[in-house]
């Protein structure tokens, strides 16, 4: 017959609006929509059937469903920041100026070179690439592995930014119905007038699902519901909003589609609800099923509710002659739809032995010829269908006529959507007086309390018709049909589709059934069936039937693979959130950090914090920005922004005491006005912290974290006050924030901050280990005498709010002392210069003070602490442990960081052995050359020695072994 | 354009007192020294200068204007002096943020997983905002939440950015 593709009708469509046309690209083609609308509606009225192409084969496609389910009519959305690839045509709302594009075809959508004919299907069967590239070897990597990655998924990634915004929201609701057809919205009604809070979430612009369309008067009684449900304050509809998983502790997500028609709206884009639901009812309906008959991938074909849906809702005839194909009474109302809008049915096809139900006897009264024990043997067509085979359904697929038609409405019977009742842990039951598989509401998903969390309503529940609401008389029965026919040739299951999306037919699940694959599990990987974009929709049922088919065994005993969420994807968008850009983490700021920033400090983030890392003038590398910090700190006096170090103040009778347990060292016994470095190691003896302690009067201490673990160590006190020592009477804070606190460092510092005053800060008032507390400046002030630099050094901490009025001030004094803010570089070199070890560098986990030559700071008096006696097992007291050395180049190359220090013979695995690794690494501008600590075995006592660093590529690097304090060894600096 | 879904404003003048005791045994001690009752759990009380919050079983936050803070400091260390008690000063290290207006409650409920919409009018709720911690307590016309200083232009981001107009949450 000619072909004429499918039009828009003069006359109906429930959801279209006619006065408002609305222009849209289709691969550069300009064509013309109306407002109301989907992509698929839209392509159709402008004849255009062939939407897409399959995976594997390059098949032609056209839409085969109206909604959710699509595996077919996929497209690429918008351009630049907002392209997204795979957007299903019919569930899209048309926007005007919209520009789609086709997918996985070249040069074309109409003439894909990539396309497969169809005799050489039988070359790539199920398992065609688990059994192609496993040989010969080599050629995965360089030859199929290329290839496939680049032919791999249907759309394309976009490679710009999304410029929409996209936000998040919690609600907390006693009921959540998830579906806003007649059964959920009775559902509603009934749990709002007992007063709960209900929620309504409908996937689609519409509320009503499938009754307007299916049922006369289905749109009033619709509307009725909706006035009543509107009129009530605790009822929430959503409408757009598609339910997209169910969770532990009924977590329901629903992503809400807000400027998904408007991108210039200025509102958030999309919306991701994280809900807690006390109840969810399901009523997301039923999907029809395919009928697996050759040919049936053919554009043209597509589900009988689709057909009338295009009709009905959207004013648009799929083709002119619509062969209908059943084995169930319902898509004899597609026949009806068609005949109403005017549109030939030649003939029905129906399955079963007999027809007699209302709706075959109303297509008869219409004067529709219908034929029983009747299937389709083939379509004639390739890129459209042109004429229908029929045949007996009990033979074995002879051909007694051939109808012209351009469409087909197959229908196999219909699936409820279990999805979110199945994600939770919801069982199902199989039927088989209606072929499904249905919620058992015996077995519910449960809640805390043991009992059911989700509960099903209407099609969702196996109560296809729901009659109750929407008045339908009963329906006769249907009968399963998984191949069609009985009898089919192999040839004939060849060109039966199960997945259409990835290519999968009769034929192939049959072969892997006869291979060995019982599981439908494994089936379903080895033949991809229903790993496509739909997640086995519209293929899961026949699929594992057919499975079960080859397995000669029950369809419950295959049973079905997971249900996992989402049930349509979700935008990255949605997920992410505010998080992106400025907001991606909250980034923690210091009282100086405008200061900073404004002197054009390059940043490193510790934790959250970003500190400055150095100072860098004019065009001044980093490298030469740290060495003048350092060298104008010992020579004169430098600033560094020592806020971010963890703050805890520890206050109690059994302080002391407590202190003692987290520190090797002793705590209780610090004279308060003094100040301790402490080390702190965790059960199993490593260490994890350090910082000095200060005893700020007889029952409370203010402990010092490193930066990155004051919030762990308030953790780890917790910890152990709260699960452990609960009666020990100790109380924590941590008060990080509450002090902005400065290093005042060099040998100039006391002047300095005489010059600010309010203090006696003479080495006799306030000597090395002291504090003490008065005023700065004006400023209430806590000075600690300690030095992680060697030289003379105060930290001085004042109420956040003041830090930087402080600095300000320490910097105009100190101008004519060249004073110089320094970073988190230059005080690493400083302290590696001075020997001392920094929690990260010279510790990794596995490292114990002792490793450290830190026995100095291990209490040898206390009957216990944290990690003491993991430290005694026989591997932490081995004397081959790795032990803390400087490392001196030979030949003045800086050491790489982390390499190790080769010893004689191998491994097992064939390796040098080694015997020791950098830790540290540096160029000391204070002593003009490289200076390294590492850990190396015996290394204390092998002063002088030399050890070898290979590296690869480069000349393997020398180091004496010497001792770790490479400056001012007597310590005399740090008195000024 | 329309308007914001609230009015972000940021609070500079208010003192904060953490106060940790047993509140069976220094309660009352310590709402002589508050000048305030000792609130339930999850609530606070207030004579609307001042507010005594429940941060956890053992643990208070006293809300004050910030000229006070010193005093009322001092007035509690006293009262506590012969309890195992810890009191400080924690008014520096906190950002704390007015949101006002009819649909503040959907800029809280875009950031923060807790049911706000049902915490009771004297309550308190301590939660995060995206990734940050804070607490939340209303106050006539809206909330004021509270959370850490250096994450201040972190949670006045968050919270204008969930006030951008027209995103309310309402049904459309």
């Amino acid at each position: 017959m000619t072909q004429t593709g499918p039009f828009r009708l003069s006359s109906g469509g429930r959801l279209i609006d006619r006065a408002y046309p609305l222009p849209f690209r289709f691969d550069g083609r300009q064509l013309r929509g109306l407002r109301g609308d989907t992509l698929a509606s839209a392509l159709l009225a402008n004849g255009q059937m062939l939407m897409g192409r399959s995976f594997k084969y390059h098949r032609p496609r056209g839409p085969i469903a109206s909604g959710a389910e699509e595996p077919n009519a996929l497209l690429g959305l918008g351009h630049g920041g907002r392209f997204e690839p795979n957007q299903r045509a019919t569930t899209t709302p048309l926007v005007g100026g919209m520009a789609t594009t086709s997918q996985n075809c070249w040069p074309s959508l109409t003439a894909d070179v990539g396309a497969v004919n169809s005799w050489l299907y039988r070359f790539f069967p199920a398992g065609f690439y688990y059994k192609t590239f496993m040989w010969p070897r080599g050629f995965w990597k360089h030859v199929f592995e290329p290839v496939i990655r680049r032919s791999a998924g249907l759309g394309k990634a976009p490679t710009e930014a999304d410029p929409d915004t996209y936000e998040q929201a919690y609600a907390h609701v006693d009921l959540v119905v998830v579906g806003g057809g007649i059964a959920g919205l009775t559902a509603a009604l009934d749990a709002a007038k007992s007063g709960k809070s209900v929620w309504v979430l409908e996937q689609t612009p519409h509320f009503g699902g499938r009754t307007p369309t299916d049922h006369a008067d289905g749109q009033a009684r619709v509307d009725a519901l909706i006035a009543e449900l509107r009129a009530m304050p605790n009822v929430n509809l959503r409408r757009n909003t598609m339910a997209t998983g169910l969770y532990d502790h009924g977590y329901l997500l629903a992503r809400e589609a807000l400027a998904d028609h408007d991108p210039n709206a200025g509102i958030p884009r999309q919306r991701l609800w994280r809900i807690r639901a006390g109840h969810v009812v399901v009523a997301s309906g039923a999907l029809e099923r395919p009928l697996s008959f050759a040919g049936n991938d053919v554009p043209g074909v597509m589900l009988a509710s689709a057909v009338r849906d295009f009709i009905g809702d959207y004013g648009v005839a799929p083709g002119r002659r619509i062969v209908v194909v059943t084995n169930n009474d319902d898509a004899y109302r597609t026949a009806l739809a068609a005949l109403d809008a005017g549109l030939e049915v030649p003939v029905i096809l129906d399955a079963r032995s007999s027809a007699g139900g209302a709706l075959p006897e109303a297509a008869r009264a219409r004067g529709i010829r219908v034929l029983t024990d009747a299937a389709i043997a083939g379509i004639k067509g390739g890129q459209s269908v042109e004429a229908v085979k029929l045949c007996a359904h009990s033979g074995s697929g002879e051909v007694t006529e051939t109808i012209e038609a351009d469409c087909v409405a197959m229908s196999g019977g219909w699936s409820p959507v279990v999805h979110l009742w199945s994600h939770c842990g919801g069982k199902l039951n199989w039927s088989d007086t209606q072929s499904m598989f249905a919620p058992d509401p015996n077995r519910p998903p449960t809640g805390a309390d043991g009992k059911a969390m989700a509960s099903c309503v209407g099609a969702a529940s196996g109560d296809l018709l729901v009659a109750d609401a929407t008045g339908a008389a009963a329906e006769s029965a249907i009968m399963p049909v998984w191949v069609m026919p009985t009898h089919a040739t192999r040839k004939m299951k060849f060109k039966m589709f199960l997945d259409f999306q990835n290519d999968v037919k009769v034929s192939d699940v049959e072969l892997a059934a006869q291979e060995g694959y019982h599981s439908v599990e494994h089936t379903k990987r080895y033949t991809t069936l229903g790993m496509a974009t739909d997640q086995g929709k519209v293929s899961n049922i026949n699929g594992l039937a057919v499975l079960s088919g080859a397995l000669n065994q029950p369809i419950p005993a295959t049973g079905t693979t997971t249900f996992r969420p989402p049930y349509t994807p979700l935008t990255l968008g949605t997920i992410a959130a505010e998080a992106r850009g400025e907001l991606f983490q909250p980034l923690r700021k210091t009282p100086m950090h405008g200061w900073h920033q404004a002197k054009g400090a390059y940043w490193e983030p510790v934790g959250h914090w970003r500190r400055p890392y150095c100072y860098p003038q004019g065009a001044e590398s980093h490298a030469e920005a740290v060495a003048r910090e350092i060298r104008a700190v010992r020579a004169s006096v430098g600033t560094l922004d020592a806020s971010t170090l963890g703050k805890i103040v520890v206050k109690g009778p059994d302080a002391g005491k407590f202190l003692d347990m987290m520190y090797t060292g002793m705590m209780s016994t610090l004279p308060v006005g003094k100040c301790r470095y402490g080390l702190i190691c965790n059960e199993n003896g490593f260490l994890i912290d350090d910082g000095v302690a200060a005893r700020l009067s007889e029952d409370t201490w203010l402990v010092h974290t490193t930066t990155g673990g004051a919030d762990r160590m308030h953790g780890h006190f917790e910890d152990w006050l709260q699960c452990e020592w609960w009666d020990w009477q100790v109380y924590t804070a941590n008060v990080t924030e509450q002090w902005a606190q400065i290093a005042v460092v060099g040998p100039k510092a006391r002047v300095l901050l005489e010059r600010l005053g309010g203090m006696d800060l003479s080495a006799e008032a306030l000597p090395f280990m002291g504090w003490a507390e008065g005023e700065i400046a004006g400023i209430p002030a806590r000075v600690y005498r300690i030095s992680f630099s060697g030289e003379l050094s105060f930290e001085v901490a004042v109420p956040a709010n003041r830090g930087l009025e402080l600095w300000e001030k320490l910097h105009e004094a100190g101008a004519d002392l060249n004073i110089t803010p320094y970073g988190t570089e230059a005080m690493h070199i400083m302290r590696a210069e001075k020997g001392f070890i920094m929690i990260g560098d010279e510790t990794d986990g596995t490292v114990i003070p002792q490793d450290l030559g830190m026995s100095w700071a291990i209490s040898k008096k206390k009957e216990d602490y944290i990690g003491k006696r993991a430290q005694q097992r026989s591997h932490m007291t081995d004397p081959d442990r790795w032990k803390l050395v400087g490392l001196e180049s030979l030949d003045g190359r800086m050491l790489p960081d982390g390499v190790y220090a080769v010893a004689e013979g191998v491994n097992g695995n064939g390796q040098r052995n080694v015997q020791g690794r950098v830790t540290s690494t540096y160029i000391s501008p204070t002593l003009d050359k490289p200076i390294a600590m590492g850990l190396v075995r015996h290394g204390p006592e092998r002063m002088g020695e030399v050890l070898e660093f290979p590296v690869a590529g480069q000349e393997s690097y020398k180091a004496r072994i010497c001792d770790p304090v490479f400056y001012d060894k007597e310590g005399s600096r740090a008195n000024g | 354009m329309a308007e914001a879904l609230a009015r972000i404003s940021q609070i500079d003048d208010l003192g904060m007192i953490q106060i940790r005791a047993d509140l069976g045994r220094a309660g009352d001690a310590i709402a002589e020294a508050a000048g305030l009752a000792l609130p339930g759990q999850g609530r606070v009380t207030t004579d609307g200068s001042r507010i005594l919050g429940w941060m956890s079983p053992d643990e208070l936050l006293l809300v004050l204007p910030r000229a006070e803070a010193a005093q009322a400091l001092a007035a509690l260390q006293d009262a506590l002096s012969t309890e195992h008690a810890l009191v400080l000063d924690v008014s520096d290290m906190r950002a704390a943020f007015r949101i006002q207006g009819d649909k503040a409650l959907h800029v809280l409920m875009k950031l923060c997983p807790a049911d706000l919409a049902s915490m009771p009018q004297d309550g308190l709720r301590r939660t995060r905002a995206a990734q940050a911690a804070c607490g939340i307590w209303r106050e006539p016309g809206g909330y004021v939440l509270i959370g850490f200083r250096s994450v201040a232009d972190y949670l006045r981001g968050l919270l204008q950015g969930a006030a951008l107009p027209g995103s309310q949450l309402d049904p459309r």
